[in-house]
């Protein structure tokens, strides 16, 4: 649980951050964004007190993090960044138990923890361990980047706009593979990023900035269904907000009782991927089925439109 | 495909040792410089004995010169030394525009003849190239990099030592090569004020107008920079092997 209260960041004249308050549930992914200057990243780096604040506080389960030296608190929080910011002279594995070894874990531990976030990160220990991120695709040195980030298995972890570096199609893999690790650990979130897409894919809650002032901080239905601020709905663009919506409800959530013939659908598949496929198949009913391939309940046309409502 | 190269270096280091254990068996060939019957080979002194003098003083100098502009370079690359660096840089450069023999004539009256103004001489000489270094491979960090070490929690010091210093060395070392090689040359000066090197047999050839001496001393020198040179190259090589890649 991350208490921010007030926090105010000013250089000189110019506040950057300005009197944000949010309350981010622990176990969830918060994501703020915010167009380039509104102080997301700022408010981000108020965190883990890479940046000072001028006024305000921020209380991790309970602990105000002026309290601690300031290096000693971000060895308990886990940071990731984008352009991955590994050490370009360790090899992977060396990368990995940075934080570990500052803690003090002994060899063993250290090894075993390694071993188990290469597989996790689909990275074969034995390949990869010992190369150096030279010798590593984009992607690959992201995904080294966020596993070096989990590595001490902290509480809470902030990542500023850690997939900007990467192409679409690896992009939307990473955020997949992080919302699954995230599920896994338990770990609390935090992510800047400027894409209003990223934020809805992988937002629990999102926080919208600008100009130094949180607009608003919501689900992201909400976002789409009662914005706060004429900014925020042209941020989120109101010409497709129904098929965003569609977007933020899984197959499995939405399925009703009973079952139909011919086409499935996985229950993690979003409704606007479901609907996608009944435009183009022409059927208008389709049967969900759970990660053991069981059917768990149907979707039908009418069904999925009624979810791109308001209610 | 012989090692080019290294059979060079090897010709290079053995005709070195040659000479400087046994030079009267090169009396022939340096004989036709020599006029009036002076010796072909310089006879006041042990070749040997001052080129590893030479060698000597320049080691310890590039070592003061390394402790000293490392140091600053570390100090004036951080937030609360970053005031400093043009002055460092000033009196850095003076090291270096003032000739090494004006300093010889300042440090003689000080601290008398000898090794220590020579010492003096080259330690100025050698700064400037290691601190330049220094400072600019502590800048070339990738700011991502030292973002990240911030952000995992490594204090000031952890920062320096496990991150910053390790990227810089590659143009550290290089400095280091560069000062040991440029006074490997300056140190025949030092003969001026009784250091002992291979200066000595320079001036010996000037004041008895020989040029085999003159020759021998300056190719024994010049040979000993090539050496060196090649030297911390392949050490270089051998420390970053893998990392810098």
């Amino acid at each position: 649980m991350i208490e921010i209260k007030n926090l105010t960041k000013q250089y000189g004249p110019v506040t950057v951050v300005d009197q944000v308050s949010l309350s981010i549930p622990r176990g969830s992914i918060t994501v703020i964004v915010g167009t380039s200057g509104s102080g997301k990243s700022t408010l981000l780096r108020m965190i883990n007190r890479l940046v000072e604040p001028t006024s305000g506080r921020v209380v991790i389960n309970g602990t105000d993090t002026a309290t601690e030296r300031a290096y000693l608190l971000r060895r308990g929080i886990g940071y990731a960044i984008q352009g991955h910011g590994l050490f370009p002279h360790r090899t992977v594995a060396e990368n990995i138990a940075t934080v570990p070894r500052l803690l003090g874990w002994n060899a063993a531990r250290i090894r075993a923890r390694v071993q188990d976030l290469l597989n996790i990160f689909q990275l074969d220990p034995g390949a990869y361990a010992g190369k150096f991120p030279h010798q590593l695709s984009g992607g690959q040195q992201q995904r080294v980047g966020v596993a070096r980030a989990f590595a001490a298995e902290p509480a809470v972890l902030l990542m500023d706009e850690p997939f900007g570096a990467l192409d679409p199609i690896i992009r939307a893999k990473a955020q997949d593979d992080l919302r699954d690790i995230q599920r896994r650990f338990g770990t609390t979130i935090v992510l800047v990023t400027h894409d209003i897409d990223e934020a809805f894919r992988l937002g629990d809650r999102v926080a919208v900035m600008s100009q130094g002032q949180m607009l608003q901080y919501d689900r992201p239905a909400a976002l789409l269904i009662r914005p706060a601020d004429p900014f925020i709905s042209r941020l989120t663009g109101t010409g497709d907000r129904a098929m965003k919506l569609l977007s933020l409800t899984t197959a499995g959530e939405a399925a009703e009782m009973g079952s139909a013939e011919g086409a499935t659908v996985p229950a993690s598949a979003t409704l606007r991927d479901v609907l996608s496929d009944l435009l183009w198949s022409g059927a208008a009913v389709v049967t969900v089925i759970d990660a053991a391939g069981m059917p768990c309940g149907r979707l039908t046309l009418a069904g999925i439109l009624a979810h791109g409502r308001p209610r | 495909m012989p090692n080019w190269a290294l059979v060079i270096r090897i010709a290079a280091f053995t005709l070195l040792a040659a000479f400087l254990l046994t030079p009267q068996s090169f009396a022939p060939l340096f004989a036709p410089l020599s006029q009036h019957g002076a010796p072909a080979i310089y006879d006041q002194g042990n070749l040997l004995t001052l080129a590893l003098s030479q060698l000597g003083t320049v080691l310890l100098a590039a070592a003061a010169s390394t402790i000293v502009a490392v140091g600053l370079g570390i100090l004036v690359t951080r937030a609360s030394g970053a005031e400093f660096l043009p002055l460092s840089r000033t009196l850095v450069n003076i090291g270096q525009t003032f000739p090494p023999v004006a300093v010889l004539a300042v440090a003689v009256p000080l601290v008398g003849f000898g090794e220590a103004p020579t010492l003096i001489a080259l330690f100025a000489y050698g700064l400037l190239p290691i601190f330049e270094n220094t400072i600019a491979g502590l800048q070339s960090c990738p700011p991502t990099v030292i973002d990240a070490a911030n952000g995992m929690g490594m204090s000031a010091r952890e920062r320096l030592t496990s991150v910053e210093l390790p990227l810089a060395m590659p143009l550290i070392l290089e400095g280091i090569r560069l000062s040991l090689v440029i006074n490997v040359g300056t140190a025949t000066i030092g003969s001026t004020v009784a250091a002992k090197g291979l200066g000595e047999v320079i001036i010996a050839g000037l004041l008895s107008d020989n040029t085999a001496f003159i020759l021998q001393g300056g190719l024994v020198t010049g040979l000993m920079a090539i050496l060196l040179y090649d030297a911390m190259a392949a050490l270089e090589k051998r420390i970053l092997r893998g990392t810098h890649g």
